[in-house]
Formats: structure tokens, sequence, C-alpha cells
């Protein structure tokens, strides 16, 4: 392998190859053999700590996996150890060494790659041209030389014992191809640690076994990789050590031997369960929606459930279960492909969210910026936009003055912060922004609200009072659907918690009978 | 959290239109053309009603056209199809509109119907042109650039194929009375008044913007918006074709060559009076200023006898400073756009 490096890579290429070569060097002063050192690593966003204080060592040739709940900082660490985030404090040592911070090509320069759960590769170009973009060999006149493109990418392959041809399209790769080709492209820059968040999340059993076959070569030549998963059955069989965090913070590093899978779970979810619901059970009422085998491949499959009056139904799963398609296909936005949805005992078939809005039904989106706001207008505006379908319309025009003191007395409600109605939305903070969108459903009168991550990236305060209003909603008879990938509020809201997995329903727990602990070991593999 | 918080106003302090700062721009560059015609040639440029009148007829018609463009900008598309719209709409109104002193009419017996009829089938085929548009857009993913693009190529290619390339003359004077005098700027206020109101405070309104905005929000606020799209692009259909009729009336002919390079233009207005073509931004006042910026600036360069040529580049400057200010502008709208 070193040999092919030398002549392929570098000296062909005429690469920057100072930094590796030094570090070589300087391996010997290393001490302990540690390969990578995060220290004090401490990063906050706006309203949110999302790392404090928190330190790892990778050791040279082994496999480290981070391991966490949805929100516990794992991709935030891993993208300040790839350069891509800036830390507020603390330091990141490669072999010894100090990186300079928030520099993504210093970082790839010095030896780390970093394998993004989504692929950033160009759909139309070769998998030669996307392995070396950028550092194409060259002949005279700036001409690339395909040629010898072709050949280094050939061996580069090999190598690897990745089965792709350099001059195949990526877009007509599998998941798992393009998963190999990033991998091939980290690995061209001759990188000493791999950081892969969550690779095996779309890849099929044999996939992942050439992964780890792969990872196996990898660490035998003295490379460590640094490795977030979700999957709890692959630790054993690929980590040599295991840190968890949660909630920004540093909570343990084990081997995965000596710790059982219950032990794991309660290192990642941690928090005394005294975070006790603020509602008593609501007195059922009828069955206000149900569904029965909705399937939408490859997203879930075989999803029954019923949502009663009064009800709040919290949907816990992993990201990528499938929980947020289920309710874009409830509300017709991505309509399932088979399967039955009854709404007040009456069939009904929501082939748009414009038949769901008259079914009297709602969505509050789970990425706000992206499908809730409409950014280029104001608060007043983004109110009243799904009302406008129904009422405060008269002959076409919209009643101004009717449609004006509805949104005033709802912002109001909601305790909206603006200066006035007529501010664009774009100024509001994220929580106020949430709150005009939850106002924009409200003012439909829904009797059946979905809610997707309700309070993501807002802060405490405006959290506890949607929280809160979802509670009275419910009260007021409006059956609830809530998505969340955080389990306290899961916990703190509803009163039966639906859990899936790899998009099937794995489990419906009572309120009462939940903990942290059940919903994970449903929800994980 | 705040136990204090107030109903927000309704309205905050004053703030300026958006249209002010176009209306400057429109002033200036009017004041502009006054001081250099008084330096050069010794003569007012806008104490002079003549040429203030021909100035906004010219103009009329791309106001017009403009009108409907403006809405499908404000829904993120754009109509490149409206100048072959005019060339179509005018001939096939033109050839029934012909009077009894045509030499070879289109159809013999079909000469000095009532206006009503060619207006009709020029407000019908504008309406199928802009039906063609908002069915290629709404109905198949082809963006609105391609579909317009192909629309605009075929119905220049119909006007020709419609008589053969031969102009339509010899109309009736009821339909020629439609281009005379002041009409085409009573048909344009007329217009850019209706849709001004249409697009402030109704529902089909409302809906365009938001459909502009963020066409996926509004999908899922239970907006049709394919249906939405069908409507805008056919009334823009509708307006290009009023402009066809406008054109031949004023010209008492229909040629196939008419309207050429309109649909920039108009675009230009649209743009230079504030409309993003990023959707979701643009008012039909903001237009109209924009359409007089363009007579402004052509008659003013005319009044002072420069150059076509020289015409044509500034007024190109003019449509790449809006769509910069425009750029600012959005910026300032989102501040996470900037860090």
């Amino acid at each position: 392998m070193g040999a092919i490096r030398a002549r392929d890579t570098r000296d062909a290429l005429d690469l920057p190859r100072p930094a590796l070569t030094r570090m070589h060097l300087e391996a010997a002063h290393v001490p302990a053999g540690y390969l990578l050192e995060v220290r004090h690593i401490s990063k906050s966003y706006p309203g949110v700590a999302a790392l404090e204080d928190v330190s790892v060592q990778v050791g040279k040739g082994t496999v480290h996996a981070l391991i966490g709940e949805n929100g516990a900082g794992k991709s935030t660490l891993m993208k300040i150890i790839a350069g891509i985030v800036t830390a507020d404090a603390g330091e990141v040592r490669l072999a010894g060494r100090t990186l300079t911070l928030g520099d993504p090509r210093r970082a790839l320069e010095s030896g780390i790659a970093m394998i993004h759960q989504e692929l950033n590769l160009m759909p139309s170009m070769t998998v030669a041209e996307n392995i070396w973009i950028g550092r194409e060999p060259l002949k005279a006149l700036g001409m690339i030389d395909h040629r010898e493109l072709h050949r280094r990418t050939h061996l580069l392959l090999e190598r690897l014992q990745i089965d792709l041809a350099p001059e195949a399209e990526v877009r007509s790769l599998s998941i798992a191809g393009r998963q190999m080709v990033e991998i091939a492209k980290a690995l061209s820059y001759e990188s000493q640690l791999l950081i892969m968040d969550e690779p095996t999340s779309a890849l099929g059993e044999h996939d992942t076994a050439h992964l780890f076959a792969i990872i196996r070569e990898l660490t035998s030549q003295g490379k460590a990789v640094l490795y977030i998963t979700h999957r709890m059955d692959e630790l054993e069989e690929i980590a040599d050590e295991v840190t968890v965090l949660r909630d920004g913070r540093y909570i343990g590093t084990e081997r995965p031997g000596n710790l059982t899978r219950e032990q794991i779970i309660r290192m990642m979810v941690g928090r005394e369960l005294t975070q006790a619901s603020p509602h008593g059970r609501a007195a059922p009422g009828a069955v206000r929606l149900a569904a029965r085998a909705l399937t939408l491949r490859p997203h879930f499959h075989d999803v029954s459930f019923e949502l009663h009056a009064g009800e709040i139904l919290g949907v816990a799963g992993l990201i990528g279960a499938g929980r947020s398609k289920l309710a874009e296909a409830l509300f017709g936005v991505t309509p399932a492909s088979s399967g039955h949805i009854w709404i007040d005992g009456a069939e009904v078939r929501v082939d748009s969210p414009g038949t769901a809005v008259a079914c009297g039904m709602a969505l509050l989106t789970e990425d706000r910026k992206e499908t809730g706001c409409l950014l280029t207008l104001d608060v007043l505006e983004n109110l009243a936009i799904a009302a406008l379908n129904r009422d405060f319309v008269r002959f076409g025009f919209v009643r101004g003055p009717a449609v004006t003191q509805a949104c005033a007395d709802m912002s109001r409600r909601l305790r909206v912060k603006t200066p006035s109605l007529r501010e664009p939305i774009a100024y509001l903070s994220g929580g106020n922004q949430q709150k005009v969108l939850i106002g924009r459903w409200l003012l439909t009168g829904p009797r059946i609200l979905i809610l997707d991550e309700p309070t993501r990236g807002i802060d405490v305060g405006a959290k506890a009072e949607i929280h809160q209003l979802i509670a009275q909603l419910a009260a007021q008879g409006a059956a609830v659907l809530m998505v969340s990938s955080e389990l306290p509020e899961i916990l703190a809201v509803s009163h039966r918690i639906m859990v899936m997995q790899e998009g099937a329903v794995t489990g419906v727990l009572e309120r009462a009978h939940a903990d942290q602990e059940k919903i994970m070991a449903l929800a994980a593999h | 959290m705040q136990q204090t918080v107030t109903s927000p106003p309704v309205r905050p302090e004053r703030r300026w239109p958006p249209e002010a700062s176009i209306l400057l721009v429109l002033l200036g560059l009017a004041l502009l053309f006054e001081l250099l015609g008084w330096m050069f040639l010794r003569q007012s440029f806008l104490l002079n009603e003549q040429r203030l009148v021909i100035m906004i007829l010219q103009v009329s018609v791309i106001g017009i056209i403009a009108i409907g463009v403006t809405q499908v900008i404000i829904t993120g598309g754009i109509d490149l199809s409206s100048g072959s719209v005019v060339a179509l709409t005018a001939m096939v109104a033109a050839s029934l509109a012909q009077s009894t002193d045509a030499v070879h009419p289109v159809y013999p017996s079909l000469i000095d119907l009532p206006v009503v009829v060619p207006v009709a089938a020029g407000l019908a085929v504008g309406a199928a042109a802009g039906l063609l548009n908002g069915s290629l857009i709404a109905r198949t993913s082809i963006p609105p650039f391609i579909a317009t693009l192909g629309v605009m190529v075929s119905a220049r290619g119909l006007a020709k194929w419609y008589t053969r390339g031969q102009p339509v003359s010899l109309l009736t004077d009821a339909y020629a009375n439609i281009g005379s005098g002041a009409v085409p700027v009573v048909i344009f206020l007329a217009t850019a008044l209706i849709f001004h109101i249409a697009l402030r405070y109704t529902r089909y309104g409302k809906f365009t913007y938001a459909i502009g905005s963020n066409p996926h929000a509004a999908r899922v606020s239970g907006i049709n918006v394919p249906r939405h799209l069908l409507a805008v692009y056919t009334i823009a259909g509708v307006l290009s074709g009023l402009a066809g009729i406008v054109t031949s009336a004023r010209a008492e002919s229909g040629q196939a060559g008419m309207g050429m390079m309109y649909e920039l233009d108009a675009i230009a207005a649209a743009v230079i009076g504030g409309a993003s073509l990023a959707g979701g931004v643009g008012r039909i006042t903001g237009t109209v200023i924009g359409t007089l910026i363009l007579g402004v600036v052509t008659s003013g360069f005319t009044f002072l006898r420069v150059d076509a040529y020289y015409q044509e580049i500034v007024k190109g400057g003019i449509i790449v400073a809006a769509v910069i200010a425009d750029q600012y502008r959005r910026r300032a709208r989102d501040p996470r756009a900037v860090s």
C-alpha cells in the first residue's frame, strides 16, 4: 500500500505532503500511542450548549465508537474534529500535534477525513472524477490525463477490494456503492483518521460486512476510525472502545465487551425519571383517527394505530425510522402507497394536504424554514395562510379586519414576541416562528393535530410553553400525534407512546409503563 | 418567560413602502434628462405634453404584459412567451377585424364583424397560450423557463404560419379605436388597478405570494399549488393577448413580427419595480413605476438624440442594477443568509 501511495498519489500529483511526513516522524514521541486526542472541547449555539468540556482519546489502529441519543452532541463533535465547525474552547491533537480548528481543508491535509451521512458526491460525474476532484492528474496545457486518472482509481479501488468501475457514473450506483466511493475518496487523501457518521444506516447486511472488512484492513495498517452509530449490535462487532455522550457531556468510555446493552442504554439516557407527566390521563374519547396497514416503502410499512379525541400519541424512534414520512403520509404530502385511514369512523383517502385540511387535520412540519415559514412574508400573512383556505374570504376577497383581529388574538394567545404583526417572520426567533406556525394551524380549528418535532431547535422557555399548549389542546378535545426525537419530551407530553424502528411499529406503550430504557430498547436495533 | 407580553400592534411605526426607492429613481432619471435637455438642447424634457403622452403610450403595451409577468414572477416562475403571444393574438384578432375595404381578407366571409368578436378571440388565444404554459409547468416538472421558452418559439411560428407571413391590414374603425388616443393608457392603468387589488386584497393574491415564498409550505397549508399556477399563467396569457389586441389596433394591422423581445422588457419592468426572481416578492405599483422608468429612458435618449445602440446598452445596465439591488434586499431580509 505504501509503495502505491508514494508513486501514485503524492509524487505524481505534487500534493502538499509535509504535514503527513512530519507527523510520521514525530509519532515516536506520542505518549500512549494515541492518534487523536480531543481535549476539553466546548461548543454552544445560541441558547443551547451543544458540547461541554468533552475529551476523547482514540488509539492508533483502533475503532472508536461514539454513541448517544439524537442531539447528544455526536455530530457536533465530529464536525469540530473535521474542521467544519469551530469549537468555542478546547483543542484537537492528531499524533501529538495541535490542529488548527475550523478549517476543513487543513484537517483533510493533516490526515483527517470525514464521511458524511448525507453523501457529498456529484451524481453526474464518474467514480474516478469524484474521488480525485480538484486533484486530477494533468497533461500539458492543463488537460486532464484520463488514462492516469483511471489507472490510479483502479489501483485505489483494488487495494480496498471495492468492486467498482472507475468510469461508472455515480448516479448509477447504489447507496452502498456511493458509500464505497466516499470511503475511497477519503482514503485517497492518505488520511490517518477516518470519521464515519452512521455509515451503515443505509447499508444491507452484505455491504455492512464488506465495510467492516475494509475498516479492519485499515486499522491493521495503524489507521484509526471514529465511528458514530445508533446500532447497539454493531458495537461489539466492530468497536474497540465506546464513548457515550449525553446532552453534550462526556459520560464515559468503555470496551464494548465490558458493558451490557442495558448499561449502554442507561448511560445514553441517564436522567432520573423525575419528569413526571404534567397531566392526567385524559378521558379516552372516541377514535378520531385510525390507520391500518399504511405502507410507503422504503420509508414505513404496515403501520396501524388508533388516535382518540383528547389523546396525545407520541411517536418515538431514531432518525430514519420513518416517523416523519408517516406524518407526511397521514397528511397527504406524500400519500401512502397502500393502507387505510379513517377519520371519525369514516374512511377517507387523503391524497393531498388540501384534502387533509378539509378533513380537519393540521401538520406542523419538521423543518421550520424549509417547509413551514413563508420567509418573504410577515407574521400576519404567515398566520392567516392556512385559514384562508376555509374562512375569512367572501367572494374571493379576504376579509381584512376579521383576519387581522383573529391573527392578533392568536398571536396574543400564543404569546408570540414580535414588534408587530407586520414584522417579517424571518426576523423572529426560532421559538416565535414555531408559535406562528402553530397559530397558523389553530386558526383553522383543527380536530387532528400532527406535530413533527414541535420543539426542535427552540429555547427551553418556548419549549415549555408549547408543551403546555399541546396538553391544553388535547384537553379541549383535539387528537394529537406528536413525533419527537427527544425522549424526555415524548415522556412528558404523551398519553401513549408508539415506537418505530426501520419503518415498522415495534411497540405501543402506555405512559404509565413507559420509560426511556424501554423506548430505546424498542427503537434501537 | 415574561408574562407581560401585550398584544402586538398591527402596524409598526410607519415604514417607507418598498416602491419609494424606485419612485425616487424614476424622478431622478426624469430630472436628469430635464437637466441634460437644458444643458444641450435648451428645451424642457418634462414640460412637453406630446412627449409625455407618447412616452406612456409606448410603454403601455409593455406595462400590460408586465402586470401578468409580475404575478408569474411572484410565484417564483417566469414567462418568456409574452412577446410571441402578442404576435399570435395580433394576427388572429386582426384577421377577424378586417373591414370591407380589405383587398384579400383572411376570411372573406367574416368581414365587418362587431368589435367584440376579434377582442374575444384575441383574449381566448392569449388564455389558451397561458393555459398551455400553466399546464406544462403545473402538471409536469419542467421548469417555467423551459416551458415558456417552448411556447415562445411555437407561438411565433404559429403567428407566421397563420397567414404564411403576410400582414393582416385594413381593419374596422371600431377595432382601430382600441389603439387610438389615450385608450391604451387607460387599459394599462385599469388593468394595473384590477390586479393591484387582486394581489393585495383577495385570496388569489395571498396564495400567489405564499406559493412564491415557499411552495412546499404553501402546499402543506392546503393550497392546491398546481391549480393556482394554472390560474396565474392563464391570467398572464390573457394579458399578453390584451397587449396583442392593443398593439394590432394601434398599428391597424397584424404582423407576425410584432412584440419581438417584449417579454424581456416586461420582465425588466417587473424586476426594476422590485419583483424578486426568487419568488414571493413583487407589487403591481412597483411594476407600473418600473414600466415608466423604461419609458423615461427610451424617451429621454430619443429626446437627447442619442443613438439607439446606447439606449439598449444603458437599458441592460439598469436591469442588472435592479437585480443586484434585489440581491441586497434579499440578504437584508434573511439575516442568516449573510453570516
